[in-house]
């Protein structure tokens, strides 16, 4: 039997019925057919699948799309505005933050919550959000220039 | 030192161009083989065996085909009436599409379920009943040899053991005599476990036959689309598949590392489905098939000797190796070198002799192995000839460092004919070890290393000087199923002097669209913007033997070089017909040629370029593309000194990477920044064996730990900050003087660390540590030897 959700994906309100058993990520892949959201795993090991749910950074792969009934979403597609890359999207390319891309995604995100709690992290800080996703192509080293790359430049918009 | 020739807007070779496909990667629109969906596509999910060793009895699927969404249930029985159900190995040895009757390994493909959505094909297969009859597996390559163990490859005619093949190098008499006179000698046993790819992708496919047409079009995970697309001409032309009726498509790979490379069941049983079936059927394996299934690497047990005098001359070596493969070769080597390129194995140094010799073996294992991130088994080789050179610095109490200086080939012996026959480019293994050991402080860390074993306290220094050996490669001696390895460049500049430039080989991340984008540029100073590189299209590319190996740029590279320089001299004669002058008169400079001593009398490529579309000298052909297939006359022979610094923590046994220093030599380099990248991501990817990372089976042969919770990727908190550099000894017969770089980090860092690990503890005399170093293990030594 399907189940009614109602989303909101990345500014856009979307109503689906899923089967019960459907992962989240799925639904995004498949059903919304935002396909830079990627699998890497059947563990919730490496990230790959990470989203920002109502302000959170999730493993896709590890919630319902039943149970994101009502709630609120961004994937890698919706965060740049206008246009306009996201700093940490910027940081990516200007770091040589990614080779593959098929991590990149999950990373991005990620680091947007990272951010989003701690604005200047350390190198420690940033490896240790970095944690729950794995990358097997850059060897980590330039992801995390990449993500201090943007805190420098959150810092330089807060401080106007 | 990087010097780059042309400008920044030109952005030729040296330039760190920001790469031109993070576009859509760092926006989720990359088109990675998951993300395509087609009209009416089918989902394929694949039944495994739970045995590592097993007669099948009875396959019973009428439970699976009664669920409502499930096509078709496909087994060995069904294949075997296209004689479908065993494929060669890149290897000349047989693999079982699906099985008949016996199961070889656990988690081996059993049958597979075709249903219209990927969670019916999953619930199909739990259906599937399975009857087995377990028999006991062959899992120690050893106990395999030993001439009482059971036969496992019955299915060839007159096989009487486990044994696959012998190989062997060098000059076996003249060796056991350096050795039987030697001062000293030195010998260690080392496991180089089976590990895994694990790349962040898994493999998969989309398979497209379209009956009207009788045309297959296949999307996978290919690291070499044109070589498959021969493939499976080769095997299925008899059911009239011919090789102009199939069209293999690689999309955006999520990482390779060689084990995107081999054919697996999986992609044919998608193909037989399609081609039965009539529709699309999308196979994609999740990460535990992966590990257990597929893409394997290593698993050489080798016995490493080292002969020399007493203040440090190394005179020879021996290597005895023992090589699980699983229960097929499926290894991803060119033909004629069963080994790979083990015999790299005399490493840096001077000496005249060796032998290497080998023998492989069948156990109820995944079969391969394929080349991960090496060019074929050249990790093996490097971690045994750094690892004994260490052993024999330790054993006559030399510092390893001076004992490498002392034993380097020196610069100007090169090109060097190595003990066991190879020709080394060029390499200045000096300048290197030098520089690494500047940059990382040697001597005060020595000192640091000497007050802290005072104190108690473990902290190691280990060096790793490496040579490796890339770019297969001079096609006199290297082919895969006879097919050459040459690759392959072709160039089409548009009449507004913008190109196309397309390739046989296939990114899986390296970045070739902004590299090969840049040789181009470097060569006809048309902008790397301006260069749209393409790859993995069989039908458009040309064709080439594919990425791994580090062999894109020897091989493609100067292919796209080549091209190039064939277009300079048709754009030559084109400006000497504009300018009305001799061509002998013109001079070029990055983009432009121009009148000797007359600068302002010019033509820019752009302007030659239209004119050879618009007003070209008559009696010249029109337009403006190139081809180039470039077969290499020599592989090319990259090199690196590393050094590792290594802290132990004795309460736990915990060993933590401080700093390492990696300075590799790769020749000229097209693009600093994506050089580094290439570094880091492959020391990356040698930590992760020398300290976490083993497949690990038990006697009944089940995987113990075949999933991402318990195979140990390190994640970016294992991860030290690496420290890079570089020398530069350009390849003096590569067109643009490159080597290829990919892969040195991962052969070159295992050793370092264990070498370092070594140090650490050799004052309790330990003299060598099986990889993965994990903290148990060092704990346990730190025991037995009272260090506690
Ligand atoms: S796919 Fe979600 S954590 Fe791996
Ligand atoms: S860039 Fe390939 S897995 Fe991270």
């Amino acid at each position: 039997m399907g189940v009614p959700i109602s989303v909101t994906v990345n500014g856009q309100h979307r109503e689906s019925e899923v089967d019960s058993r459907t992962l989240l990520v799925q639904f995004i892949r498949e059903e919304l057919r935002l396909t830079g959201t990627h699998v890497g795993c059947d563990t919730s090991s490496c990230g790959a699948c990470t989203i920002i749910m109502d302000g959170k950074a999730v493993k896709s792969c590890t919630v319902l799309a039943a149970s994101a009934n009502g709630s609120d979403i961004t994937t890698i597609e919706g965060l740049a505005q206008n246009g306009e890359l996201h700093p940490l999207q910027e940081g990516f390319k200007e770091e040589h933050g990614l080779q593959c891309g098929f991590c990149t995604p999950g990373m991005i995100m990620t680091a947007v919550q990272l951010l989003e709690d701690n604005p200047q992290p350390s190198e420690a800080e940033i490896r240790h959000g970095l944690e729950g996703n794995y990358c097997r192509c850059t060897g980590y080293h330039n992801i995390v220039k990449a993500i201090y790359h943007a805190s420098r430049k959150y810092k330089e918009v807060s401080h106007g | 030192m990087i010097q780059c020739k042309t400008s920044k807007e030109i952005g030729g070779m040296g330039h760190s161009m920001r790469r031109k496909e993070d576009a859509r990667f760092i926006q989720g629109k990359g088109q990675y083989v998951d993300d395509i969906k087609l009209p009416e596509m089918l989902y394929m999910d694949i039944v495994r065996s739970p045995f590592a060793y097993a007669k099948i009895t009875n396959i019973n699927i009428e439970k699976a085909m009664a669920l409502p969404g499930v096509l078709a249930v496909i087994t060995g029985k069904d294949l075997e009436q296209y004689n479908l159900h065993w494929m060669p190995t890149l290897m000349s040895d047989t693999q079982m599409v699906l099985p008949v009757d016996t199961v070889m390994y656990q988690s081996q493909e059993v049958a597979a379920v075709i249903a219209t959505e990927r969670y019916i094909a999953a619930d199909a297969v739990e259906l599937v009943e399975v009857e087995y009859e377990p028999m006991q597996p062959v899992m120690d390559p050893y106990k395999a040899m030993e001439a009482d163990a059971p036969v496992l490859r019955i299915d060839k005619e007159g096989k009487t053991d486990n044994h696959i093949w012998h190989w062997e190098a060098g000059d076996k008499e003249a060796t056991d005599r350096i050795f039987d006179d030697a001062e000293v000698k030195v010998k260690e046993q080392m496991h180089i476990p089976r590990i895994h790819v694990a790349s962040i992708e898994t493999c998969g496919c989309v398979a497209n036959y379209d009956k009207v047409n009788n045309h297959l079009t296949m999307y996978m995970t290919t690291q070499a689309p044109h070589a498959i697309r021969t493939v499976i001409a080769l095997v299925a032309g008899h059911v009239g598949l011919t090789e102009e009726k199939v069209r293999v498509i690689s999309p955006d790979i999520g990482g390779g590392f060689g084990g995107k490379v081999p054919v697996y069941p999986g992609y044919v049983i998608a193909i037989a489905a399609s081609f039965l079936i009539g529709k699309p059927v999308k196979w994609i394996e999740d990460r535990s098939e992966n590990l257990q299934a597929d893409s394997f690497a290593r698993d050489y047990h080798i016995t490493a000797e080292m002969a020399g005098t007493k203040d440090g001359k190394i005179l020879a070596t021996r290597f005895k190796l023992l090589c699980d493969h699983g229960y097929t070769d499926a290894a991803a080597n060119p033909s004629k070198f069963p080994t790979g390129l083990f015999s790299i194995c005399t490493g840096s140094y001077d000496y005249g002799h060796s032998y290497a010799e080998a023998d492989a073996v069948y156990t109820n294992k995944p079969p391969g192995g394929v080349a991960y991130r090496c060019s074929f088994r050249v990790t093996e080789a490097v971690h045994a000839i750094e690892r004994i050179t260490d052993c024999y610095a330790q054993e006559i109490n030399k510092d390893p460092a001076q004992l490498r200086f002392d034993n380097f080939i020196n610069k100007d012996q090169f090109p060097y004919k190595s003990a066991l026959g190879w020709e080394y480019d060029s390499g200045d293994y000096h300048q290197g070890l030098q520089k690494a050991m500047e940059v990382v402080g040697y001597d005060d860390l020595r000192k640091e290393q000497a007050e802290k074993r005072a104190r108690g306290e473990l902290m190691g220094i280990g060096i790793s000087t490496f040579t490796e050996i890339v770019g297969a490669g001079p096609s006199r001696e290297f082919d895969i199923l006879g097919i050459k390895m040459f690759d392959s460049a072709e160039i089409r500049v548009h009449p507004t002097g913008k190109a196309i430039a397309r390739f046989g080989t296939k990114s899986q991340g390296q970045g070739h669209e902004t590299t090969y984008a840049q040789i181009v540029a470097e060569e006809l100073g048309i902008p790397a913007e301006h260069i749209q590189v393409e790859e993995g299209d069989t039908d458009t590319a040309p064709y080439g033997l594919g990425t791994y190996a580090s062999r894109s740029t020897p091989t493609a590279g100067a292919a796209a070089a080549i091209a190039s320089r064939k277009l300079r001299e048709k754009a030559k004669k084109i400006a000497a017909y504009l300018l009305e002058v001799s061509e002998e008169d013109l001079e070029w400079e990055p983009g432009k040629f121009f009148v000797k001593g007359a600068p302002d009398k010019a033509k820019t490529i752009q302007e030659i370029v239209f004119a050879a579309y618009t007003n070209h000298p008559q009696g010249m052909e029109a337009g403006f593309e190139a081809t180039h297939y470039y077969d290499p006359p020599n592989l090319t022979f990259p090199s690196g000194a590393y050094i590792c610094v290594v802290d132990i923590d004795k309460e736990t046994g915990e060993v933590k990477v401080r700093r390492f220093v990696a300075i590799d030599d790769c020749g000229h380099i097209i693009n600093p920044m994506i050089v580094q990248g290439q570094v880091h991501g492959g020391l990356t990817q040698g930590l992760a064996p020398a300290l976490y990372e083993e497949l690990i089976y038990d006697e009944e042969g089940n995987i113990l730990n075949g999933t991402f919770m318990d195979y140990l990727v390190p994640t970016a908190v294992e991860s030290p900050s690496w420290e890079t550099g570089h020398t530069v000894t350009p390849s003096p017969h590569h067109p643009i003087g490159a080597k290829g770089v990919g892969e040195s980090p991962t052969v070159g860092a295992p050793p370092a660390i264990v070498n370092a690990v070594v140090d650490a503890l050799s004052h309790l005399g330990v003299t060598h540590m099986e990889i993965p170093i994990t903290a148990p293990k060092v704990w346990k030594i730190l025991k037995e030897k009272g260090a506690l």
